[in-house]
């Protein structure tokens, strides 16, 4: 106990006060050079701990997550791109990555629609802040309780029993006629199910963004067209939406790279059993189940290749945010 | 800096201990939950009043990822209960297990154990590892009132005539049997342990032996015909409460509720003995013995009828501290093996843990087919490398999904076997 608040309050007090002795040693070692000089060295040396702790906790990981992919298991025989072709041919492996396709394609289309529509319909009623927060909550749970939440609204029992899963026992009250499904069970199921999961996680934050940028859009704009006729629909798809695209593609991008890691829904409510694997958790089993560094790195490599070109498109619109 | 640690190190309290106290703390990593970690707690408790060794209980149901984890960054906890044989034996291999040899007094443990139980816990002539408690695997839980009032037998001579009476029975409505394979991470399990049984009681051991060790193949006309057994059961929707999507979604700690629903929607409930913990936490009021009894999974050929399939909970020693020491002590004793044994979580392998102390008839009777079985051989998924054995569960899964599947669900496993016993 005494020792944690010590570390604590080392961490709190310790990091501004190690920071601001750097730059006073920098300041000192600088004294010597002139004016100029100083100017023009100064900011390199104040990024020296930055680009140090990056190397240190970024950049070398990588490079060492891409040499072991080429290794074998245990890391002690070169295995060029053999952990590459395994994933790229085994069929359970395939499988990984037609799921992480699937979750690609239908999370993120489906989430930015949903949050448009709400963002859209709620500015319209007068209780939208009731509907806004029971929509956002969800972003507050983690991940893991999430998958917890849904394992039980999935519940399955046999047709004719009191049903314990809030989605069966709903339909079935609504639906006349439904039976009952155990939708994490059933594979041309499952995998939507799993993926209703994150999406009902994220739309309040698509939402709460697009609703942002809807309301940045200058009334006068669209009174001009109501009064020059125009219908909703064409203030809509010819006005409003073209207006928000900056942002519409900015929680896209969000949600790609969000999309692409996803583990611990699958992880906690499936584990990748019939048919619902992904990547991350592939990742996972192969490194702690398996104690195979080979396979693990190469998998990681892969994630990291798909997520390169979706930050490099963000940090470009970021750069052109910041010059406009 | 080093002025405030010595400040802080003198706050701590060196209270002076009571003769006999060790004092300290001890970590133990394990997979207890549920009914299983009350019955731990309420063990550890007059270990933590005698020594004033306080007892750090950390529980996961991935164990296996957690353990390599903490294992290979450097920070294992002091005792940790060990995935499996095949897992021990690779830690002992790579050095991470202390030799027990030095720890506990051999001459007592081999007092007081089979030299069985030593033999599964020693890798390369030294013991690693040690069994706090066992279980009895393979077993039919019934309800003796609702069985007899459906007119089912509670002796089946074989296999098949189990079988046949469950046919009879599903003919006239009944259905007989409630299955449940879910367990998180590792679901499948349960699956496992039918197939290990139905296997055990038509080839033997020394068969059962080569499967485990990758010798047999999964696609062999044995290991097929196994799957085969089984899926007259599994695969059947009418033998089984509420069909595949049921038995895949209903976990194995629920799966026998139906057999004690007015009416009973089931009658027969396969698993081990620790099952009997899980029923008398869901339902308190109901006595062990004469609410629910159990008989042994009949044999498929007759020859195999004395044999039985065992599993433990395997702890190991990664640092070696007087705490520690004395709790894998304790672990072992008669008296900390009662706890498991009076909760109905599982049986004791200590021989001096007396019969009386066993809580009920049934548990008793446990034992002793445990002493008995003239064959006994030890879960064979758990003595399967890590790899194999997740892909074993994995399949029971796609199996239960989708019997059909089988002749592609074992040439899966194959790729794997070829995969996990080459290292």
């Amino acid at each position: 106990m005494w020792e944690r608040l010590v570390w604590g309050l080392v961490a709190v007090a310790g990091v501004p006060l190690v920071l601001s002795g750097y730059v006073f040693a920098v300041e000192r070692a600088l004294s010597p050079f002139a004016a100029r000089r100083r100017n023009a060295l100064r900011p390199w040396l104040w990024l020296v701990p930055g680009v140090v702790l990056l190397a240190g906790f970024l950049i070398y990981p990588v490079v060492h997550t891409l040499v072991l992919s080429l290794f074998n298991a245990t890391s002690t025989r070169f295995a060029g791109l053999g952990n590459y072709v395994h994933i790229f041919t085994e069929r359970s492996m395939l499988t990984v990555l037609r799921n992480n396709l699937l979750w690609l394609l239908i999370f993120p289309t489906v989430t930015v629609v949903l949050g448009l529509v709400l963002a859209v319909l709620t500015d319209r009623v007068r209780y939208q802040w009731a509907v806004k927060a029971a929509i956002f909550v969800p972003m507050a749970i983690s991940l893991v309780a999430a998958g917890v939440i849904w394992k039980f609204m999935y519940q399955y029992q046999p047709p004719g029993q009191p049903q314990t899963g809030t989605v069966n026992s709903f339909l079935s009250t609504l639906v006349p006629g439904f039976q009952p499904r155990a939708w994490l069970f059933d594979r041309a199921l499952n995998n939507p199910a799993l993926i209703f999961v994150l999406v009902w996680m994220w739309v309040g934050f698509a939402m709460v963004i697009l609703y942002a940028a809807l309301k940045g859009i200058d009334e006068a704009l669209l009174e001009a067209a109501r009064l020059e006729g125009a219908t909703e629909f064409q203030i809509f798809f010819k006005i409003t939406l073209p207006l928000m695209m900056p942002t519409v593609t900015v929680v896209t991008t969000t949600l790609v790279i969000n999309v692409l890691k996803v583990f611990d829904v699958v992880y906690v409510m499936t584990n990748g059993s019939l048919g619902t694997d992904v990547i991350a958790n592939r990742m996972y089993k192969e490194m702690f189940n398996y104690n195979d560094f080979g396979r693990a790195s190469a998998f990681a490599t892969l994630l990291l290749l798909a997520i390169i070109p979706v930050m490099f498109m963000n940090i470009k619109r970021f750069g052109r945010g910041g010059r406009a | 800096m080093r002025k405030l640690f010595i400040a802080v190190a003198m706050l701590a309290p060196l209270a002076a201990l009571p003769a006999g106290k060790i004092g300290g703390k001890v970590s133990v990593l394990g997979v207890w939950g549920g009914a299983e970690l009350e019955t731990f707690n309420k063990m550890v408790k007059p270990f933590e009043d005698r020594t004033g060794v306080k007892v750090e209980f950390e529980a996961t149901r991935d164990l296996d990822a957690v353990l390599t984890t903490r294992v290979s960054a450097g920070s294992p906890p002091d005792l940790a209960v060990l995935p499996s044989p095949g897992k021990m034996a690779d830690l002992a291999r790579q050095g991470k297990l202390v030799d027990l040899g030095g720890v506990l007094n051999m001459a007592a443990l081999k007092k007081s154990y089979a030299q069985g139980w030593i033999d599964l816990g020693s890798v390369d002539g030294k013991l690693v590892g040690v069994f706090p408690k066992a279980d009895l695997k393979g077993l039919v839980w019934y309800d003796p009132k609702s069985l007899k009032a459906a007119g089912l037998s509670d002796a089946p001579k074989s296999f098949d005539d189990l079988l046949a009476e469950a046919n009879a029975a599903a003919a006239k409505g009944v259905t007989p049997f409630a299955i449940g394979i879910e367990s998180g991470a590792a679901s499948g399990w349960v699956g496992t342990d039918w197939l290990e049984n139905i296997f055990l009681k038509t080839y033997g051991p020394a068969k059962y032996k080569e499967w485990y060790e990758g010798k047999l193949p999964w696609a062999s006309p044995e290991v097929k015909s196994v799957w085969q057994t089984w899926g007259k059961i599994v695969g059947n929707p009418k033998l089984c409460y509420g069909g595949s999507q049921y038995i895949l979604s209903t976990n194995f700690g629920q799966a026998f509720i139906p057999l004690f629903d007015n009416p009973p929607k089931a009658y027969f409930h396969f698993q081990a003995t620790f099952i009997q913990g899980f029923i008398g936490k869901q339902f308190p009021a109901l006595k062990a013995g004469e609410d629910f009894a159990f008989f042994a999974l009949p044999p498929v050929k007759p020859e195999y009828a004395k044999s039985a399939e065992i599993a433990g909970d395997l702890v190991g020693m990664f640092k070696k501290t007087p705490q520690s020491a004395a709790f894998l002590d304790y672990l072992t004793t008669a008296e900390a093996q009662a706890y498991w044994v009076k909760g109905g979580n599982g049986l004791s392998p200590n021989r001096e843990v007396p019969l009386s102390d066993y809580p009920n008839a049934l548990s008793k009777r446990a034992a002793q087919i445990l002493t008995s079985a003239e064959m006994t051989v030890f879960d064979a998924s758990d003595m399967m490398p890590g790899k194999m054995n997740t892909a074993f569960w994995a399949a029971v899964v796609n199996f239960v999904s989708d019997p059909d599947q089988l002749d592609d669900i074992l040439r899966q496993l194959d790729t794997v076997r070829a995969d996990a016993y080459g290292k």
